[in-house]
């Protein structure tokens, strides 16, 4: 088991042409990721190293049976693409792409609930999902992602943030705990999908039996998650949040990291997930030692 | 990017927002000149981007062209909180009958535009909030279908707008909404907006955020880019595309990835230091981009000691060592280095920089995050 993907994903590449998707694409169909199909408007029926490029993504999924898809294009064409694959009948979308306007992911955002509800946005601006062994989306670098174990308890992990999510990887590969999937959601305003639609998939996956969160300043996702942890998640928890020290007002790299009006800050939610019963580490090590706890109780 | 109350102006002129008659200024000259032409009396307003200009002595009121040098000649060059008034707005003084407050933001937990509307302008609007939270109308807008006329005049009276006033905020609601939406604004607010004896309602004060992202479809906002608040420091690193952030600190930061970024200033501040700076050099880490981040790190005299926080995932460790090499090869550096190295392949990496040949009085190596934060802390303070 894992949540959103599995061995039986079909993926196509919309970008898989240009640069980034082609690296990204390959190394994904490398992990062993069933790349189905690429699309670049214009150069239908050539090929990117055997997977085959189509003009458009109904075309793609017609011919390949695709039901999740990798976008890797640039701001200014990424809301059109999302648009396009939700159309065509996609139901994971996996949108890396970073500098899209915030009123062009709000337009997307609201567009998909009301016209697409079956289909899911992971993104934009995230690192992707992995679940190590099974199937990987994005920029994950699957070598240092441990798989899961049948035998032993494993992890899921939900994350803001790219670098911080391979650090979660890391520390768990180094402890020798296995990870079910490994979830990034992305650093943006409007994300299509939350901390609290992961952690319901993970308190619902047999497979995932404690759960690592990383968030970071800017907004109440994790205020919202760490109510939804009190009533809804029994599985035990440890957390990150990034940013205790960064100045009010100023977007930390991300464009949604940020702490204005006094609201969004670090310690707000801390204190939040402390509330509902989360380890939180000072450290993204500390988080990871926490688990190596927790998973050690539950053996 | 935050706009000047001016800039603010202009742009709301652009979708039509009625705003006072005026110009900018930035000597008492060209204020003068400006307040003939708009007419006297005027107002004259110190374009800091701060609050309380007004409790500071940066806005005043001119009746005639001697009170305006006299006011100028005060307020340009004066220092509000730290920021040192460089230019000045000058308008026709309005007169006032009424002051309302408006304004359009992304609510990100309901994932929709968030309209904020008020019959008590003029003041703080948390103010207000926090006195009679009622006295505010708060409206979730879908995205996808923006605001109609009608739903503006209902927000207009739910806010209990007196019904004189009605159209004209709601004509306005609609013009600041595409401002918000066409002008990508991450905040667009008027405070206060106000309505005048003759009956018509407009502008006398502008808030607007831009949101960079959008920076790509908007080409007029290169002018706005040219007078943005940046020290020096910042200035130096945006031409070299970095992205940058000037902090109070002595230790210099560098790391791969926002997250991290954020996660390193943190762990610096933890073990009792102070960043210098916030610093992400994004996925990879080539030499140039390495040696560009140093030179950046070097300009700031405050900074003691530098700790670089790389985390190898499909970037390997070999490939980020070779680029710190080379990087030092071109960058003379103040202050030493502690570097931490992790992720695919750092062992690697490590042993490329242990046999760079770099004294370790110039570059030492930790394995983890909290003991390199600890070196370079105790470099910076000198021990």
């Amino acid at each position: 088991m894992a949540i959103f993907v599995n061995r039986n994903t079909k993926v196509i590449v919309q970008g898989l042409t240009g640069g980034q998707g082609k690296y990204h694409g390959l190394r994904n169909k490398a992990y062993g990721t069933q790349v189905v199909g690429g699309v670049t408007p214009g150069k239908g029926g050539t090929d990117v190293e055997g997977i085959p490029v189509f003009d458009t993504v109904a075309e793609a999924v017609k011919a390949t049976g695709a039901d999740a898809s990798f976008i890797a294009v640039p701001p200014k064409a990424a809301s059109a693409a999302i648009l396009e694959a939700a159309a065509a009948g996609i139901r994971f979308i996996v949108c890396i792409t970073e500098g899209i306007p915030a009123q062009d992911e709000a337009k997307v955002y609201n567009t998909l609930v009301r016209d697409y509800p079956n289909t899911r946005l992971l993104g934009p601006n995230c690192p992707g999902i992995i679940s190590p062994g099974k199937c990987n989306i994005g920029i994950t670098a699957g070598e240092i992602a441990e798989l899961p174990s049948t035998s032993k308890k494993n992890v899921g992990i939900v994350s803001r943030s790219g670098t911080l999510t391979y650090q979660a990887l890391y520390e768990l590969k180094q402890r020798g705990i296995g990870v079910s999937t490994c979830v990034g959601i992305g650093g943006d305003p409007v994300p299509g999908t939350n901390f609290i639609d992961c952690l319901r998939e993970f308190q619902a996956d047999p497979e995932t039996h404690a759960i690592i969160m990383i968030g970071e300043i800017g907004g109440s996702a994790e205020e919202e998650a760490a109510d939804f942890i009190k009533a809804n998640v029994t599985k035990p928890m440890s957390a990150y949040i990034a940013g205790v020290t960064a100045p009010a007002g100023k977007k930390m790299g991300h464009a949604g990291a940020i702490v204005s009006g006094g609201k969004g800050t670090a310690q707000g939610k801390m204190d939040a997930l402390r509330a509902a019963g989360v380890k939180v580490g000072q450290n993204p090590t500390e988080a990871g030692t926490l688990m190596a706890e927790i998973i050690a109780t539950l053996s | 990017m935050d706009l000047f109350e001016y800039q603010g102006k202009q742009y709301f002129a652009r979708f039509d927002i009625p705003v006072s008659p005026g110009g900018a200024a930035d000597t008492v000259d060209e204020a003068v000149k400006v307040a003939n032409a708009s007419g006297f009396p005027v107002v004259l307003k110190a374009q800091v981007q701060v609050g309380g200009r007004g409790k500071a002595g940066g806005i005043k009121l001119a009746n005639d062209a001697d009170e305006v040098r006299f006011h100028a000649g005060n307020i340009l060059g004066m220092d509000i909180k730290g920021h040192v008034v460089k230019r000045l707005w000058v308008e026709h003084a309005s007169d006032i009958a009424e002051e309302y407050y408006a304004s359009y933001t992304l609510d990100r937990s309901a994932k929709k535009h968030l309209l904020m509307l008020s019959a008590q302008g003029g003041v703080d609007i948390e103010e207000v909030a926090a006195k009679d939270p009622t006295a505010i109308v708060k409206l979730h807008i879908d995205p996808v279908d923006g605001i109609t006329e009608t739903t503006a005049r209902q927000a207009a009276i739910d806010a209990r707008i007196p019904a004189k006033a009605v159209d004209g905020v709601a004509k306005i609601l609609v013009q600041l909404y595409r401002c918000f939406t066409e002008g990508d604004c991450d905040l667009a607010e008027i405070n206060p907006l106000i309505l005048k004896p003759t009956g018509e309602v407009h502008a006398l004060d502008a808030k607007v955020s831009l949101d960079d992202n959008a920076a790509f479809r908007h080409p007029e906002w290169e002018e706005y880019r040219a007078t943005e608040e940046l020290d020096a420091r910042e200035q130096l690193a945006r031409t070299h595309d970095l992205q940058y952030i000037g902090l109070e600190g002595s230790v210099g930061i560098i790391a791969n990835g926002a997250g991290l970024a954020m996660s390193t200033l943190d762990v610096v501040n933890q073990v009792g230091g102070k960043a210098a700076n916030f610093l992400d050099i994004g996925g990879g880490a080539n030499a140039d981009v390495m040696a560009a981040a140093l030179e950046v790190i070097n300009f700031d005299k405050e900074v003691k000691s530098i700790f670089i926080n790389i985390f190898g995932g499909i970037t390997r460790g070999e490939e980020v060592a070779k680029g710190i090499v080379e990087a030092l090869s071109r960058v003379d550096l103040r202050a030493p280095i502690v570097i931490r190295l992790d992720g695919t392949n750092a062992e690697q990496g490590r042993e490329i920089l242990a046999k760079a040949g770099i004294p370790e009085s110039k570059l030492m190596s930790k394995p983890t995050m909290l003991e390199a934060a600890k070196a370079a802390v105790a470099l910076a303070n000198g021990k």
